[in-house]
């Protein structure tokens, strides 16, 4: 299964998520900003990293490249899209899913382990989850703080995918850290599920994320 | 201008003339202490630096040593602390910037970076300031280029206020046979400069890393200071793996210090040959830029390649992908000149042997006079003052540094921050284990037994992760080395580093010396900091927390009374007097080779938890096995091995060298203590959720962590 792995000057967990999506026995492929055609791949992932640096605002330049194009055709053509951290941003930044991840409320970059709750199974990517399951995935951002005007929508339609349990560290309100678009194909994500894919990396929690994709 | 006279003299006579403006100003760069090292270098000499793994020593942008049969180790140190001192945030950035470049132009993928931070009192706004932005500079820029900041530490004094430290550790993973090096072997061959455009920043940099700092230093010198660009940064180094894998690359070197004049100089001198700059063709920020200030511009992410004249099409192919302005802009001659030219009219046309390699400086060395008072103290209550230390700035939990850096991305960080030191996967079976330590206050005590007892240190953090220490590479900041008694301290100290890195056959590969770090008469502490890097299996990897209810205490060493420059002194009254922690070779060494066998010969993981004690002693050490592992202990103090008659007080806080702490699950300790070598005992069990030191006193071990968390974030809220 020919998964792409969106690049982006300033990307850098590229690398992590190849790995990951290879121990979950798919066939990864890096994908180049300036391409437009992306209909080879079955499933795609925008990882984190500082996608031209951030400047602007994170994912702001990164959303009106070619291959944003691309994705927007896959999503047409109900191929799951995973956005992790910088990816969350731009598909949201996109329009893609509902709502912004904006400056943590700290102001300050965050890097640390958290407990997460599945708040969905429906999407492909938590799938293998059960609903309602509490999952360990560590976070990286400085702007990670989920705001939607929408909230009532967003839980009406089962739109939130992943929530922080214990502690809220970014301020997201509903403590909110992933969300989905309606058909729940296009996940947008603030922690790592790369990084929690490895028990000797402190988890492996976040593997099922990238199994799920070859599930469906 | 800091040329001296008998330096324009020895020009004058090498070159038969005067040398014009823009020699002048190239000669000076290059003659600075920065560049040069022209006071430590006799010193240095004295370092151990061969080894049967040593690929590249010290000499090179950065040190190599093996780590598997496949691959090599690579381990820079650069101090930024003048420049953190005029402008944090951006100092910060680019003295980042500058040691991941290194390790880069060694075609190494940079996989962790450390930072060894020195400031003033949090107490006071101004060091507070520093501390925010040179963290914020380090987050913004470590975090962007996607390397993870894995660990490091931070000392408070008020000896740092004016002049802070920042020191950055850089550490790398290559192919031993895609290694490249910083030269330029073959005459005909081009120099490539690619990366950032290069601007008006940073001239004089180094020179102005070269002088004492004034309290106008703020104003006069910000133009000295480059700006960083994780942005370009992050291009450059991908740009650069690429172009690796593409072209047959003959040489490569990143700018610094020095920009384009150290570079190209030092690239043709380690061969023995000259080069060529053409002014017209580097690619510029901004126009009207005068020949002076191109060849010592030190704007940041530059590098030049050197590369067959047919390789530059190539070559030129990546870098067009990365959209990272590039340039042919000299070439490699026969001959020994460093030539300039505008338009082909030679400007400058020095020997390149000349700029790359000055005389060094002849010093005086003097043992300085101390002439204070000894302070006797009168011990406090030992629980108050263990809770005094644990919410002391200096042993305080330091999440609200490294919560700020990325430590996970490239999924390698086995071990994270907040243990004795962190530990990167090399591949499925092989680990590296990395730390950076420095203990000032000893090293001002005492500089030879300071700067042993670092390294001590250092290893120790090491072998409690279970890892093989195998070099060393170290970061040396002290005063203005004019001053007889400044270079006196120095000698001492690297002669202490020597004697340890010997016994341990851990040799230093490379490092890094920062001078003239004064500011309005007030000269920071001593402070070697060292890196020390060791290797291990995945499967002996040990933590410090307490594990398991019933494992059994044990210590290994002895514990002396050595209160003298303690954290307890400091931090409890103020003191720092009288007579440095001794280290004390042999025994350094076989309480160090005993754990590591220990863990090596454990199959069953019947050893625990390993710790290592230094700052703040076995007191500190304990709550800190504590507080991670959530769990109490019961510890009877008579059982301790120590050395005289101790109070309390001492034997809790003392800061012997040679000690660790391991935990043993209690059907086996008997077994694994009779094969312990060196003084060691049994000193308690792991039990309940306090802290108890028979017949002393108790402490919840929620009473630790209330003591040890949170306290700089609530100086920064």
């Amino acid at each position: 299964m020919k998964v792409g792995i969106i690049r982006f000057p300033g990307s850098n967990c590229d690398r992590d998520v190849f790995h990951a999506l290879e121990l979950a026995g798919t066939e990864p492929e890096y994908i180049w900003w300036s391409k437009r055609d992306l209909s080879d791949f079955e499933a795609i992932v925008i990882p984190g990293g500082f996608s031209y640096g951030d400047y602007l605002r994170a994912g702001a330049i990164a959303a009106i490249t070619p291959v944003i194009n691309g994705i927007t055709d896959c999503v047409k053509e109900g191929k799951p899209v995973l956005g992790i951290c910088n990816g969350a941003q731009i598909l949201a930044e996109v329009g893609l899913v509902p709502g912004v991840f904006t400056e943590n409320q700290n102001a300050k970059f965050i890097c640390e382990w958290t407990e997460l709750k599945v708040e969905t199974s429906r999407t492909p990517f938590t799938a293998m989850y059960k609903k309602n399951e509490i999952i360990k995935m560590p976070i990286a951002h400085a702007e990670g703080r989920y705001f939607t005007e929408d909230l009532k929508k967003l839980q009406d339609n089962d739109q939130i995918v992943l929530s922080f349990e214990s502690e809220n560290p970014n301020g997201s309100m509903q403590s909110i850290s992933g969300v989905c678009d309606k058909e729940g194909l296009v996940c947008a994500v603030m922690p790592h599920p790369e990084r929690a894919s490895e028990t000797i990396l402190g988890s492996d929690d976040g593997l099922k994320f990238f199994k799920g994709i070859v599930k469906y | 201008m800091t040329l001296t006279d008998t330096e324009l003299e020895y020009i004058e006579d090498e070159i038969g003339r005067e040398p014009n403006s823009l020699e002048y100003g190239m000669l000076d760069i290059m003659f600075s202490e920065h560049c040069s090292y022209k006071s430590s270098r006799p010193i240095l000499g004295l370092f151990p630096n061969e080894g049967e793994n040593v690929i590249i020593g010290p000499g090179d942008d950065a040190g190599i040593v093996g780590i598997t049969d496949e691959l090599a180790l690579v381990i820079g140190m650069e101090s930024h602390n003048h420049p953190s001192a005029i402008e944090p945030y951006g100092g910060a950035g680019t003295g980042i910037g500058g040691i991941i470049r290194d390790i880069i132009s060694m075609g190494a993928m940079p996989v962790a970076l450390l930072d060894s931070l020195r400031f003033g009192y949090l107490e006071d706004q101004r060091s507070r300031y520093l501390f925010e932005y040179v963290v914020k500079g380090i987050s913004d820029y470590g975090n962007r280029v996607g390397i993870p900041t894995v660990g490091g530490e931070v000392e408070f004094d008020d000896n740092f206020k004016s002049n802070p430290l920042v020191n950055v550790l850089c550490a790398g993973i290559v192919r031993k046979d895609s290694i490249v090096r910083g030269i330029a072997p073959n005459v005909g061959d081009v120099f490539v400069l690619m990366g950032g455009r290069t601007g008006r920043d940073g001239i004089h940099g180094v020179t102005f890393a070269s002088e004492e700092l004034t309290t106008t230093s703020e104003l006069e010198s910000r133009p000295a200071v480059q700006i960083g660009d994780p942005f370009t940064k992050k291009q450059v180094m991908e740009a650069t793996f690429e172009a690796l894998e593409r072209v047959d690359v003959q040489g490569l070197k990143d700018l610094g210090g020095g920009g384009l004049t150290c570079c190209l100089s030092e690239l043709a001198a380690k061969c023995g040959n000259g080069a060529t700059v053409e002014i017209t063709q580097i690619p510029l920020r901004e126009e009207g830029m005068t020949p002076y200030e191109i060849m010592l511009s030190e704007s940041q992410e530059r590098m030049v390649f050197v590369v067959h004249p047919e390789d530059v099409e190539e070559l030129m192919d990546v870098f067009k992908k990365y959209e990272i302005p590039a340039a042919v802009v000299g070439e490699v001659i026969k001959g020994d000149q460093f030539v300039t030219t505008l338009n082909g009219e030679i400007l400058a046309d020095v020997p390149s042997e000349l700029l790359a390699d000055p005389p060094v400086a002849k010093r005086e060395l003097k043992k300085p006079i101390i002439d204070e008072e000894y302070v006797v103290v009168e011990d406090i209550d030992p629980k108050d003052a263990l809770l005094k230390l644990l919410s002391s700035e200096n042993i305080a939990s330091k999440e609200w540094v490294y919560r700020q850096y990325d430590h996970e991305v490239q999924i390698k960080t086995i071990v994270k921050p907040g243990d004795d030191a962190a530990v990167i996967r090399v591949d499925e079976n092989t680990a590296f284990t990395i730390t950076s330590d420095c203990n000032s206050i000893h090293t001002k005590l005492d500089p030879y037994n300071g700067g042993a007892g670092s390294v001590a240190e250092a290893i120790r953090n090491v072998i409690s992760m279970g890892s093989e220490p195998i070099c060393i590479a170290d970061c040396l900041n002290f005063g203005n080395p004019e001053k007889p008694e400044v270079l006196w301290q120095f000698n001492e100290c690297v002669k202490g580093m020597s004697e340890i890195a010997r016994r341990f056959n851990t040799p230093v590969i490379s490092g890094n010396v920062s001078f003239y770090n004064e500011t309005e008469g007030v000269t920071v502490n001593p402070s070697p900091v060292i890196g020390v890097a060791g290797k291990m299996d995945i499967k002996d990897i040990r933590t410090s927390e307490f594990k398991n209810d019933g494992d059994m205490v044990v210590i290994i060493g002895e514990t002396r009374p050595e209160l003298d420059g303690s954290e307890y002194h400091r931090s409890i009254y103020g003191l720092v007097q009288g007579k440095a922690p001794e280290v004390f070779m042999d025994e350094e060494y076989n309480a160090g080779k005993s754990v590591l066998e220990l863990i090596r010969e454990d199959e069953n993981g019947n050893i625990t938890a390993v710790h290592d004690c230094s700052s703040g002693g076995l007191g500190i050490a304990l709550s800190e096995m504590s507080i991670s592992g959530n769990l109490g202990a019961v510890i009877d103090i008579k059982k301790i091995p120590v050395k005289g008659d101790l109070t309390l007080s001492t034997v809790l806080f003392s800061e012997s060298h040679g000690r660790y702490l391991i935990t043993i699950k209690k059907d086996s300790v008997e077994e694994v203590l009779s094969k312990i070598a060196v003084p060691s005992a049994i000193i308690g069990e792991v039990q309940g959720d306090s802290l108890v030191i028979e017949d002393q006193f108790a402490v919840d071990v929620e009473e630790l962590k209330k003591s040890y968390k949170g306290i700089i974030e609530k100086f920064m809220a």
